[in-house]
């Protein structure tokens, strides 16, 4: 089969969907690649060095007639009316915003594999370009922020006086939040970051940033029921208050804001308000990386800078293509995986094979076939739950927690049975019951707290004490009956080889233990 | 027998009120390392405060044969507990803890012979006869089982029976048979006023059925075994109590009872298995052993090797196993620690909580070789260190740094949590041969990347190691 790559028309676009050595790559596996000429110009790949990997170097309109094309942006109604029909598409589509493209596509039988519906499993974690690309846009934000920003990162003591190191604020530590917080902390900035989701602190802190934490906590059920996919969801307004107030007052403190929070499918949140922009200090720096959703910031204009209030307020959508030729690397790896995935045998086919979820959630029109949305998978259970699951497989018999009410029901038939013992045995009876009961919770509180190295010994104290038995033997040797009287010295004989021994050996054990 | 609980004054009470006190205090205080040999010294006056408030109850009389057998029983436990090496000390415990069992059944069918005396009259008279004699039955029944099922642990741990766990068919029916048949049994004893038959058979049985119970479990379930039947002996203790309306006896009796529980609790938590299958016997039988698996080569290591390795590492784990305490090799293993450690090197031990035969059976090793215990470290405190380790000498230890344990849910020892020393750098183990631990599974931590073997007997290998250096 025939793998096309278009030059993209997207304006600002400088990515190419395949590189030189992606190009040999596909080659290997069978297919025939052919790409636009002058395609990789901006991404700094000649048509040269896409020859020597064996492409053929074609025109725009045999580019198009192909089997399968590879794209970055999604294609164009123009683009579409290019392919022929039964083409297999492979590009960003973001199918939730353009239902009119999937119809187009549908209607040519076009079967379309959209990039970002990659789900975060770790299987797929090589052809998740949506993340292969926010580590260049994290990358790249920082690099545009210190461009605007008048000042060093870094704090220095020179001669010429003392210059305080920029302190950062970063809000999302997704992918691109993580790698702006690695960029902008080797650079020598003060960091911080904030998330929702308080599992990512360890992340953050590894990175190097300090994690912001407020004093709010979301109820634990609606954080239990998040969507499991692996990206953030959108919060309870407690929750967007406690946060803003947060916001408002670092940013009077910091001198740069990196805002990275996106909700997939949903108009990025408004996070940095008008009010906040103006209360930082002349000459700060914002980079919203979700400039494209709408922005986090109320004075962001999307592909622009702007002055607000003396800050500058970055909007670029284009900071990944900002970085075009290792984009466009990484984005044809992703590719290159992806085609792996699909082209099992290395014949040069493709087979969409809807078992695989990875597949099936990618794949957005089947034929003729709408296929969006996807059934939902769970790719990340809650923090807590994955934990369990490793530590217990469901091989061996583990106790099942008790539930509540059943607690309960046993609480309530312990006391009825013993209430009914109470009322028929006789009360010196129902004494030394008591007497029994309470016994076991202190030795029950007092036991736990034994350090396990102290096993042994406790042990063999518990041991020595048992033989206490000794008391009902010395009670019973005054008796008459000869027989009781000799099972009684018998008894006391070998309990006293318990006591004496027991303690014994738990002496010169902890004589032992020595600091 | 009711005769001498009224004889029984206020003096007597208090005493015994003290030494219950005494007891709860002894057991508080082995809770840390500070104040242990306090809570030991606690139990001891405990103890005798307890005995000389009864042996001066007016009501006790032949002090001459108390006397006699006292001081024998006190002859052959301090020869028992001075004679006693600490690695032996699983098999003392086994030992003296049948003794608390059979003193328990001796004492129970002494309360039952005494019981002919009553004479029952009122309805409420009848009734406490009838708990008076299913105190006894139970009594009986539980210090039978601790009894043989000390023994029979004694005789594993010793090596006089072999280890392996006997699988009868239909085992644990014969369990539960054993169960059912000794409460109709006790039916039967309750309903008759007491008489000799029931009560005799249900004896013979529970010998068995404890001796069933314990051979049927592996020994690498051993520590768990042990605690299980000290709180066993603890449970006839307080059964004898409510025979004789001995408040001391029940209270230490349900002290004891509820230590050994939590403790074999805390063993079956670290092992993964669950407690009821415990308590119910027969558990750890389902090994299945898969042969055919490929593992890979693992590669063999020379002490001169280990002895270069440890000099130029900069943090050193040591995690020992049931094989350093078979070996002796504890006392080397310390002199090659305070070598380390004059060079420069951190040197730490990982103990998980069932290595050995009994819980804490290493630290006690360790302490006797005069490792300094704030060096000895839990599972919890140090797996998370792994990486960030040099070296890791694994010592005779084997199925509780398995990996297989975290990776693969068809081992028989999976989900249970283990050292994760395979993090490490370079992980030596010491081992004998390639043969598998107590659970009869290969572990693929031998053939890892890291992993390099060093075979010979663990005492004479550290040694030799010590002298490289």
């Amino acid at each position: 089969m025939i793998i096309s790559i278009p030059k993209e028309s997207l304006k600002g676009e400088n990515r190419v969907a395949g590189s030189p050595s992606s190009v040999s790559a596909l080659i290997k596996l069978g297919f025939t690649v052919r790409v636009q000429k002058s395609a990789g110009t901006k991404a700094s790949f000649t048509d040269e060095e896409y020859s020597k990997s064996e492409a053929e170097i074609v025109t725009k309109k045999v580019c198009w007639q192909s089997d399968i094309i590879f794209k970055v942006n999604p294609p164009t109604l123009d683009e579409v009316a290019l392919m022929n029909e039964g083409t297999t598409l492979i590009s960003f589509i973001a199918p939730a915003q353009n239902p009119d493209l999937l119809a187009a596509l549908q209607e040519k039988s076009i079967t379309t594999l959209a990039m970002e519906m990659v789900p975060r499993m770790t299987r797929s974690q090589s052809m998740d370009a949506l993340s292969s690309m926010a580590n260049i846009a994290g990358y790249r934000a920082v690099i545009e922020a210190s461009h605007h920003f008048g000042r060093f990162f870094t704090g220095q003591i020179t001669a010429a006086g003392k210059m305080p190191p920029a302190k950062i604020m970063i809000i999302g530590a997704g992918v691109a939040g993580l790698a702006a917080i690695g960029t902008a902390s080797s650079l020598g900035a003060i960091v911080r970051a904030f998330d929702t989701r308080p599992e990512v602190k360890e992340q953050i802190e590894s990175m190097g940033a300090e994690f912001l934490e407020m004093n709010y906590n979301e109820p634990e059920e609606s954080l239990s029921k998040g969507p499991g996919d692996g990206y953030a969801k959108e919060m309870s307004k407690a929750f967007i208050d406690a946060e803003m107030a947060l916001f408002a007052e670092q940013a009077k403190d910091v001198d740069i804001i990196i805002t990275t929070a996106m909700i997939p499918g949903k108009p990025a949140p408004k996070l940095i308000t008008d009010k906040m922009v103006q209360s930082m200090k002349a000459g700060s720096v914002i980079v919203d990386l979700a400039a494209a959703g709408g922005g986090n910031c109320e004075c962001t204009v999307a592909g622009k800078v702007v002055n607000a209030h003396d800050v500058k307020v970055i909007g670029y959508t284009d900071l990944v293509s900002r970085l075009p030729n290792q984009a466009s690397q990484l984005y044809s790896n992703n590719l290159l995986n992806l085609a792996k995935l699909l082209c099992k045998e290395k014949d040069g086919t493709l087979t969409i094979d809807f078992d695989d979820v990875v597949i099936r959630n990618m794949t957005v029109v089947n034929k003729d076939e709408i296929t969006f949305p996807p059934p939902p998978i769970q790719v990340s259970a809650s923090p807590s739950s994955t934990k369990k699951e490793k530590v217990m497989p469901a091989v061996d018999v583990v106790e099942a927690p008790v539930s509540s009410t059943k607690k309960y029901a046993f609480i309530t038939a312990g006391m009825a049975l013993f209430g009914w013992i109470a009322n028929v045995a006789p009360a010196d009876f129902v004494t030394h019951f008591t007497v029994f009961v309470l016994a076991c919770v202190i030795g029950y509180y007092v036991v736990w707290n034994v350090s396990h190295s102290l096993h042994t010994p406790l042990m063999s104290v518990t041991n020595a004490i048992s033989g206490i038995i000794i008391v009902g033997a010395l009670l019973q040797i005054s008796s008459e009956n000869i027989l009781v009287q000799i099972l009684a010295a018998l008894a006391t004989l070998v309990a006293t080889i318990n006591i004496v021994g027991g303690f014994k050996v738990t002496s010169r054990m902890l004589k032992m233990f020595s600091k | 027998m009711e005769s001498t609980q009224i004889a029984s004054n206020g003096f007597i009470s208090a005493a015994y009120v003290v030494a219950a006190l005494l007891f709860v205090f002894s057991l508080a205080g082995l809770s840390k390392q500070e104040t242990a040999k306090q809570g030991n010294l606690y139990g001891m006056i405990g103890m005798g405060i307890a005995l000389m408030a009864t042996i001066f109850n007016p009501a006790v009389t032949s002090i001459w044969l108390i006397v006699l057998a006292m001081i024998i029983g006190a002859g052959i436990g301090l020869k028992l507990a001075n004679k006693v090496e600490m690695t032996q000390m699983p098999e003392l415990v086994a030992i003296l803890h049948s003794f608390v069992g059979l003193a328990a059944v001796l004492v129970g069918f002494n309360s039952y012979f005494e019981a002919g005396h009553h004479v029952i009259i009122t309805a409420s008279q009848q009734t406490a006869m009838n708990i008076y004699l299913t105190e006894i039955f139970l009594g009986i029944f539980i210090g039978a089982v601790t009894f043989t099922g000390s023994i029979v642990a004694f005789g594993k741990l010793s090596g006089s029976i072999s280890s392996s766990a006997l699988a009868l068919p239909h085992r644990h029916k014969m369990n539960l048979a054993a169960g059912v048949v000794s409460f109709v049994l006790m039916i039967i004893f309750v309903q008759n006023g007491g008489s000799n038959f029931p009560l005799f058979l249900m004896t013979v049985i529970a010998l068995a059925f404890g001796w069933h119970l314990v051979a049927s479990i592996g020994g690498a379930d051993m520590p768990v075994v042990v605690s299980m039947l000290n709180s066993y002996s603890g449970w006839a203790a307080a059964a004898a109590g409510f025979m004789l309306s001995n408040d001391l006896l029940i209270i230490t009796g349900a002290l004891v009872g509820s230590s050994g529980a939590i403790l074999s609790y805390i063993m079956c938590k670290a092992m993964n298995r669950s407690f009821i299958s415990v308590i119910a016997g027969g558990f750890g039988t389902t090994v299945v052993i898969d042969e055919d698996k490929d593992y890979g080569e693992h590669r063999e290591i020379q002490v001169e090797a280990v002895a270069d390795l440890l000099r130029s590492a900069k943090s050193v784990v040591i995690a020992p196993g049931y094989g350093m305490a078979v070996a002796q090799a504890q006392y080397p293993v310390y002199e090659l620690t305070q070598q380390l450690i004059s060079k420069g090197i951190d040197v730490r031990f990982a103990i998980h909580p069932v290595a050995g035969r009994l819980p804490g059976h290493m630290n006690v090793l360790l302490a006797e070789a005069k490792v300094p215990y704030d060096i000895v470290l839990g599972m919890d405190e140090i797996n998370d260190d792994f990486p960030n380790t040099d070296v890791v000498l694994v010592i005779g230890a084997n199925d509780t740094v398995n990996p297989a344990a975290n990776d693969d849910p068809n081992s028989p020892i999976a989900g249970m949590p283990v050292l994760e020393v395979w993090h490490a750098k370079e992980v030596i183990v010491f081992k004998r041969s390639m043969n598998t631990g107590y659970a009869g599974v290969q572990n693929p931590l031998f053939f890892k990347d890291n992993t390099q073997m060093l075979f010979g007997d663990a005492k004479t290998t550290t040694e030799q190691i010590f002298r490289a250096l």
